[in-house]
């Protein structure tokens, strides 16, 4: 059964066009997921829909976000905060804006512990120790007392990643997770977030624009265009052969590992055509 | 060590700048038209008394040396001696700073509250009437000085609902107790609320007359800085960690939107401390500045310079203090 | 749809003609105030003694607004009031303008020695209490509208010298500056012709925000008795007489109160009104 399930999603901007069109997918428990799309695509929307971090511009129009089960959206809003800070985390983009520069290290793993499952403080504080650890951050007691600016960027993004996994989420939401960071870093933490993703069985819904990370850590994908899920497959499938002629090009657009040399070619203009059409026939329908 | 040195140089700065305003003060006054001699003695008094009576108070030396011998006093503790009641200058105005202390401090503090309540409800309420609301009041606020405020309350507050004292310090039938002159201060400690009681419902109009516009300043920045917080990323973060928006607001967001706003309240706290000159004349409240247009009128000398060069050392105490607590409040500066 | 930078716009834009409207009737006010005025504003007739305004029980025909203690009329005395009030904010705002300006500018823009200078000497006016020097000044120039003009100049130059100096910084430091310095313009010219016009909508902001601050200084010194020596209505002198007397004719103190407020509000949303125009982020 999956732990994450969306069922016809459909947000847009207050008063303007859509940005998710009646968007389903599922997360199994443990299981993780890549959501792929040009920029724009609507794939850190859904993230943040699951996560009740829309924007106030924004509105949900219709379907429902299935946590655990639960319908979040039929939800009071106080209720709806609890439960997801209690079962799913993020892990945010860019670490050098996501923690607080004027509170210590060690408040901002904590505080979800103590204040919404109600820890004991001792308790939280040798757990937030324990991750820092994991996340291989040398002399964590220490590090627990810095202030952020006191830390490094990749420092500040295994310290994220401890918060996100701090509570034992059932399903974590990785928001571009590398893109902020070097290139000889990105692929530490990448490592990182996999490793500990396997360790601790969280399901993972993993926002990326770049498919190579998709095939390294995903075992499954969504890919995104205008907001419209055009294809819902499995890693292997999807590389082997990728059913939709949008995904195809997006792939070739991608640059191989195996072969980085490999001349690309760009998302050609009929393949753009053809979804864009696809889309509006889509909303026709949903209006019709 | 960088922060004491950028601390040692605001000292000297500060120094430079209470020198200035002590050369500029004692030759502005020396200019006043009108002999303060001829003024303290009784009609009929000779020449000679005159001269005798000048030479007492060294009005009689060239400028210059009159400033260097009154320089060398200040350094000591010796501001001279009042012209009118013929009492040191140090004296009397020590006997008068509490009461404008505590007037500027009451101010501040309800600036605070009244500006900060402003700024958190804005916030909380963003894109919706009450922000509206609040936008207006505090244009409105910041619009129109202390002293038409003043008159204000009093036409509100003295006339139309007299619910407030308007003029005084203290119901003057009252018996005082008191050793030193900060009566907020010493009547709580004694006790006496009675007195305590009295004393607030004197305090609290000319107080709110100088809290308003500084209410408004502190209202509209703090909203400012509030809002722009609001959207970054460890905001965010938090609203994901289950906190409501409150929480969100108070602890995520308000210890940094308040380091912006606090250097620029540091500099209109001491405007707001500069009209206490025209708001306690205004509510006939015995403090400083209700002396020092008393002394202009007068042509009381020694007490002008006293009043003017305390007001100077009170005001750049001030922005040391606020440059400090700047310091303290930021960790980036605390670790540096 | 609601755009919300559209309705921050027609706030503003409503402001700013309400604004002007209220100061350009002002200005007609003071031009023909001899013909609109309904009595001699300096006429005493102590029989006549603090009449209520005309709506309440008491009221004496022809006295619109009541009358003060000496039964001179209110309603002629605000419209006297006028002309001080106008003529104080007008040349007191241009001059520290442009006193403020110069020096700002320059401080801003030549820096070396003269911003050393000027900057140190607004360090020390920063510590000077205001209300109490211009007070200190009027007490040694004596009183008298000249007095009070340049009591205003000398205090509040540093309102100008302050902002203009941080913005010439600000301007001088772009591309622009250098390249005009490039094309082998001097320093003087540039600073006239490069760096001005674009400080110049701050400085109109500002100077619009000064002409309401000359107002209220007036206003305080007539309060405190120091005004204008002879029996020319002002506002701040018939504010400080029904401060005395509030609590026996309100309408002396509330009638000139009202129109100050107004005024004061008046120049402070006029310059804000003026800042929006100009932002060009609102723009």
């Amino acid at each position: 059964m999956s732990f994450l399930s969306i069922r016809e999603l459909s947000v847009r901007l207050k008063g303007g066009p859509p940005l998710l069109r009646r968007v389903s997918l599922d997360v199994a428990a443990g299981e993780v997921r890549g959501l792929v799309g040009e920029s724009g695509a609507g794939k850190s929307m859904i993230g943040k829909a699951v996560l009740g971090i829309l924007p106030g511009s924004v509105e949900v129009t219709g379907g429902e976000i299935r946590l655990d089960g639960v319908d979040l959206l039929a939800l009071p809003p106080a209720e709806r905060r609890r439960r997801i800070g209690a079962t799913a985390a993020l892990i945010p983009q860019d670490p050098l804006t996501a923690l607080n520069p004027s509170r210590r290290i060690g408040g901002q793993i904590t505080d979800r512990l103590v204040d919404i499952l109600g820890w004991e403080r001792g308790r939280a504080e040798a757990r937030a120790r324990e991750l820092l650890a994991e996340v291989q951050i040398p002399e964590p007691e220490r590090v627990l007392r810095n202030y952020p600016h006191e830390l490094s960027g990749g420092m500040r993004q295994r310290i994220l990643i401890a918060s996100a996994f701090a509570a034992e989420p059932k399903l974590i939401v990785a928001d571009e997770p590398t893109t902020a960071l070097d290139v000889t870093v990105q692929k530490q933490i990448l490592k990182l977030i996999a490793g500990m993703q396997a360790r601790h069985g969280t399901a993972l819904l993993f926002v990326t624009h770049d498919l190579g990370v998709v095939s390294k850590v995903c075992q499954s994908l969504s890919v995104l265009y205008a907001g419209m899920v055009v294809e819902d497959a499995r890693v292997r499938d999807f590389f082997a052969a990728p059913k939709h002629a949008y995904s195809a090009a997006l792939l070739a657009a991608t640059p191989k590992y195996t072969d980085p040399m490999a001349s690309l070619t760009p998302v050609p203009d009929a393949v753009i055509e053809a979804v864009r059409a696809e889309v509006a026939a889509a909303d026709r329908g949903g209006h019709g | 060590m960088q922060l004491l040195r950028v601390f040692l140089l605001r000292l000297v700065t500060t120094a430079v700048t209470l020198v200035g305003v002590a050369v500029i003060v004692f030759f502005v006054i020396r200019v006043v038209p009108g002999n303060p001699i001829a003024m303290m003695l009784p009609p009929g008094a000779t020449e000679a008394d005159v001269a005798a009576l000048t030479a007492l108070y060294g009005l009689d030396k060239p400028l210059p040396a009159q400033f260097l011998i009154w320089a060398g006093g200040v350094l000591q503790g010796d501001f001279g001696t009042s012209i009118t009641t013929r009492q040191p200058v140090l004296g009397l105005v020590l006997g008068r700073l509490p009461a404008t202390l505590e007037l500027s401090v009451m101010a501040l503090v309800m600036a605070v509250v009244i500006g900060g309540v402003a700024a958190l409800t804005g916030t909380r309420r963003r894109g919706t009437r009450v922000e509206g609301a609040i936008d207006i009041a505090n244009g409105m606020a910041l619009s129109v000085p202390d002293f038409l405020w003043g008159l204000v309350l009093i036409l509100l507050f003295g006339v139309l609902v007299p619910v407030f004292h308007i003029s005084g310090r203290v119901t003057p039938s009252l018996e005082l107790p008191f050793t030193t002159n900060f009566y907020l201060f010493e009547s709580l400690i004694r006790l006496r609320f009675d007195l305590w009681l009295d004393i607030v419902s004197h305090m609290l109009m000319p107080a709110l007359a100088l809290a308003v516009p500084l209410a408004a300043i502190i209202g509209q920045l703090l909203k400012q800085s509030l809002k722009e917080t609001m959207h970054l990323d460890y905001v965010t973060l938090a609203r994901t960690k289950g906190y409501g928006e409150n929480h969100v607001i108070l602890r995520e967001a308000l210890r940094n939107a308040v380091l912006p706003t606090l250097t620029l309240v540091g500099v209109q706290f001491t405007f707001l401390i500069g009209g206490t000159v025209i708001i306690e004349r205004l509510f006939s409240y015995e403090g400083l500045g209700n002396m020092a247009i008393d002394a202009v009128i007068n042509r009381d000398l020694p007490l002008i310079q006293g009043i003017v060069i305390l007001f100077a050392v009170i005001f750049t105490g001030v922005n040391l203090i606020v440059d400090l607590l700047y310091a303290a409040l930021n960790p980036r500066l605390r670790h540096a | 749809m609601l755009d919300g930078r559209s309705m921050v716009r027609r706030r503003a834009g409503a402001r700013l003609w309400l604004s002007a409207g209220w100061l350009g009737l002002l200005c007609v006010i003071a031009v023909f105030a001899p013909w609109i005025a309904p009595k001699d504003p300096l006429a005493q007739d102590l029989f006549l003694g603090r009449l209520p305004p005309f709506w309440v029980a008491g009221a004496e025909p022809g006295y619109l607004l009541g009358t003060d203690s000496l039964g001179r009329d209110v309603l002629s005395r605000i419209l006297y009031g006028v002309r001080v009030a106008l003529s104080v904010a007008l040349v007191a705002g241009t001059i520290t303008c442009i006193v403020g300006a110069t020096l700002g500018l320059m401080a801003g823009f030549l820096r070396g020695w003269v911003d050393l200078v000027i900057s140190r000497f607004i360090d020390i006016w920063m510590a000077f209490p205001p209300v109490l020097f211009s007070i200190l000044l009027i007490a040694v120039l004596g009183p008298g509208l000249f007095s009070i003009i340049l009591a205003i100049v000398v205090i509040d130059w540093t309102r100008f010298a302050r902002v203009v100096r941080a913005e010439a910084m600000a301007q001088g430091a772009m591309d622009y500056v250098a390249s005009a310095r490039v094309a082998g313009r001097g320093r003087l010219g540039t600073m006239v012709r490069e760096i001005l016009p674009n400080v110049l909508p701050t400085i109109v902001v500002l100077l619009t925000l000064e002409m309401g601050i000359a107002v209220i200084v007036e206003a305080i010194l007539s309060f405190v008795n120091l005004s204008i020596a002879t029996d020319d209505p002002t506002w701040g002198g018939m504010i400080a007489e029904g401060r005395t007397s509030v609590h026996q004719a309100w309408w002396v103190l509330v009638f000139p109160l009202v129109t100050l407020f107004l005024t004061v509000l008046a120049f402070s949303q006029l310059g804000e009104g003026l800042k929006d125009r100009f932002d060009p982020v609102l723009r």
